[in-house]
């Protein structure tokens, strides 16, 4: 595909304008005969945090890098101190220290997937997307779901809680620490956070059965919407089953089958390649052995459900049962199939806070350990929006002297592309002009991958945006705003 | 023992009893009365540097730590006027530097951030300089970052008087003040020890014991659990019965 100059194409400008929170901006590149030639999704990224580590003490990254961004912080808390795990040498974390950490890591998970489900992608669902955008958002739904705002509520606070209770704080804590973790779960926390989980499991199965009767019933739509055949990267257990905060590298193809497999977190670099491209400062990352063209693939839940062999929690692997029986045991590739398969991990999450919960290891006393040191060290996560890379160098002083970041986001740059080509083709085949339904089926592509910039930009329930389109050389023809309040 | 003259004087209204000899913190602090401070540190020489802990005495403003009592001293500590001050002094101190606490390792125990708390300093007034500092990590367990030093002076005196080593001193001067090391170029060239005085009387993130970092969880550190001043005040005893300080 090319990357024509600007005067050879029209370029019509989708951009969200109110929010500085990793926003991002839509193009589309359209040729002499008006027709897609590319479109491509613009996401501010804070490279300059890669550049400010050089030179500070190795401890401070779990702390510093979760500054990377407010809206999944937790990860990035968890990401580096895995890798710092390993500068340290502590192979093997003492219990107490591993499952800390992972009761954090699902409360990340749990209150993340419900805020996605509930606070951004609830309205398309339960109104459809083409449904009038001002009664299409979170506060149409307080008011004809109630029921359904108060659980998202709920569920986010009860997430959010145990991510106190693990790190510290609710937002940006200091509980994981290269070693092991700084606090164990008191009997009050456990007790607190027992009593609501039947309630949490019930509602997170309601959440589940929105997602998948909503893609049951929209199989056509489903189909033909971001529907594309892509490669899938996410971390499995040795024994092939869903983890969220450890494991092997897996990737598989758009049949299923495997490309690698259990590849060990610290060899990353031999199976995955980073592109940079002129317009974007995002990587673009993608399988080695395939190469940039053809190698890219998508991370997330969707990567996740369609890669794993199973999941080892009995209500949400009967789930993934169903949901793999709808394409016949290969990997389903719509970008809607995120919803259902985040609702998923949202059940599965907390099935797993449940398991941690009954374990008296969260109330032991030996909390952090260390070993031979090491002047390298690779920490991966299942992160919320997929899979997330930490990787840094740190000297014999103690100071990082190089750190590298991949993020889910840009695991699904290509993916979230497509997607966002597609409904341009669909959209724009012939005709220069900026409909409604383009506008709106652009958001939904996009937020289906549930990238850093939606929480941003959809916070009473839609994504501001500006729309631009430009002739041919380069001059500006028409302009729509949607969403703004200016 | 010499004679020692017993004063009169009143902080904010309250009579206490001072000793002859004291400077005026030392008499508040016998009295369990918090006069901010930063330079201060109970058991160094005074150096009156920082400022925080100017009051009104007898109607002048001077620093409480190097000013010694006289009779009958009419002292004002806490009020809008010496608040003010102090806030500004404080927000200078966070502009002039790169003070980014939300990672700062020192968070919860830093003197400078509890001082800011306790006076109610949301965001500073002045815009921030952003200065090049530098970081000093060539020690095995000390790691020096300059971006947070705020020239207290408490390693330059702890280092030289109470360990006996002069490790640390101030070069340059007026905006390029700064603390240096005393020896060709790095920590590790000195003979400080990470068990030195010297280490431990930093009130901010800028002398650091290495891989402590995070292993006390934010929330139970000494100013997440009270503000700074507070086991002082709590220790407000009717009369002093020994003094701190003063002549001997
Ligand atoms: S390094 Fe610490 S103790 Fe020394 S002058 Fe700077 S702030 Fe004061």
């Amino acid at each position: 595909m090319s990357t024509a100059s600007p005067t050879a194409t029209k370029r019509v400008v989708i951009e969200p304008v109110t929010r500085v929170e990793g926003h991002g901006k839509v193009s589309i590149l359209l040729d002499e005969a008006n027709h897609v030639t590319q479109a491509r999704l613009h996401i501010v990224e804070f490279r300059g945090f890669e550049r400010y580590v050089q030179g500070r003490p190795y401890w401070e990254m779990p702390v510093l890098v979760q500054r990377l961004c407010g809206i999944c912080p937790v990860s990035h808390h968890l990401a580096a101190a895995k890798a710092l795990d390993v500068i340290v040498g502590a192979d093997q974390l003492p219990p107490t220290a591993e499952k800390m950490r992972r009761l954090m890591h699902y409360g990340q998970m749990f209150q993340s997937h419900a805020l996605h489900f509930f606070h951004l992608c609830s309205p398309d669902l339960l109104f459809g997307f083409d449904a009038d955008p001002a009664l299409r958002n979170v506060l149409a739904v307080a008011d004809r779901y109630p029921e359904l705002a108060v659980q998202g509520v709920m569920m986010r606070k009860y997430g959010q809680e145990i991510i106190k209770a693990t790190a510290g704080k609710k937002v940006h804590g200091t509980g994981a620490i290269p070693g092991g973790i700084n606090k164990n779960l008191s009997i009050e926390e456990r007790d607190g956070f027992l009593k609501d989980l039947a309630q949490m499991t019930e509602w997170a199965k309601g959440a589940l059965k929105i997602a998948r009767d909503y893609t049951e019933a929209n199989l056509e739509l489903a189909g033909r919407f971001g529907n594309f055949d892509s490669n899938f990267l996410t971390l499995v257990r040795e024994d092939g089953a869903m983890d969220l905060y450890d494991g092997q590298l897996r990737a598989i193809d758009a049949a299923g089958e495997p490309i690698f497999d259990q590849v060990d977190d610290q060899r990353y670099r031999d199976v995955l390649l980073e592109e940079v491209k002129d317009w974007s400062y995002m990587k673009f990352p993608f399988i080695k052995s395939i190469g940039a063209e053809k190698g890219w693939y998508r991370v997330g839940p969707l990567a996740r459900v369609n890669a794993c062999d199973r999941i080892d929690t009995p209500l949400a692997e009967a789930e993934r049962q169903t949901f793999k029986a709808l394409t016949g045991g290969k990997p389903n590739p719509m970008s809607l199939a995120y919803h259902w398969a985040r609702m998923i991990e949202l059940l599965h999450a907390v099935e797993k806070i449940g398991e941690l919960l009954h374990d008296p290891d969260l109330q032991g006393a030996d909390r952090v350990t260390r070993g031979d040191r090491r002047e390298e060290g690779v920490g991966i996560i299942e992160a919320p929006r997929g899979t997330l890379i930490h990787h840094y160098k740190v000297n014999a002083d103690d100071q990082v002297t190089m750190c590298n970041l991949i993020v889910s986001t840009t695991h699904n740059n290509t993916g979230m592309n497509r997607a966002v080509t597609d409904v341009a083709r669909e959209f724009i085949d012939g005709v220069p002009e900026i409909s409604e339904g383009l506008l709106n089926h652009i958001e939904v592509a996009v937020r289906a991958y549930d990238p850093c910039l939606s929480c941003a930009t959809h916070a009473v329930g839609q994504m501001p945006l500006v729309v631009k389109l430009y002739d041919a050389a380069g001059a500006l023809l028409d302009e729509r705003v949607k969403g703004c309040e200016a | 023992m010499e004679h020692m003259e017993q004063y009169s004087i009143t902080i904010d209204g309250r009579t206490l009893t001072a000793w002859e000899g004291q400077t005026i913190m030392e008499a508040a602090h016998d009295a369990g009365i918090y006069v901010p401070h930063l330079c201060y540190l109970r058991g160094l020489v005074p150096f009156g540097s920082c400022r925080v802990c100017t009051v009104k005495a007898d109607g002048r403003f001077v620093s409480a730590c190097t000013q010694p009592v006289t009779p009958k001293m009419t002292i004002e500590n806490d009020s809008e006027e010496l608040l003010d001050l102090r806030r500004s002094l404080i927000e200078m101190l966070f502009v002039e530097g790169n003070h980014f606490c939300m990672f700062c390792e020192k968070s919860g125990n830093c003197e400078l951030q509890a001082i800011a708390y306790r006076l109610g300093i949301s965001a500073p007034r002045h815009d921030y300089q952003f200065p090049e500092r530098r970081l000093d990590a060539s020690h095995p367990d000390i790691f020096l970052d300059m971006n947070r030093c705020i020239l207290c002076a408490r390693c330059v005196r702890a280092s030289r008087d109470l360990d006996g080593k002069g490790c640390f001193d101030f070069v340059g001067r007026g905006r390029g003040r700064r603390i240096a090391v005393n020896a060709e170029a790095r920590l590790s060239d000195t003979v400080v020890d990470v068990t030195d005085e010297a280490i431990d009387v930093c009130p901010v993130g800028a002398i650091l014991k290495k891989r402590v970092g995070f292993k006390v969880p934010i929330g139970r550190r000494t100013y997440d659990l009270e503000p700074i001043g507070s086991d002082l005040e709590a220790r407000r005893r009717p009369r002093a019965a020994a003094p701190t300080g003063g002549a001997s």
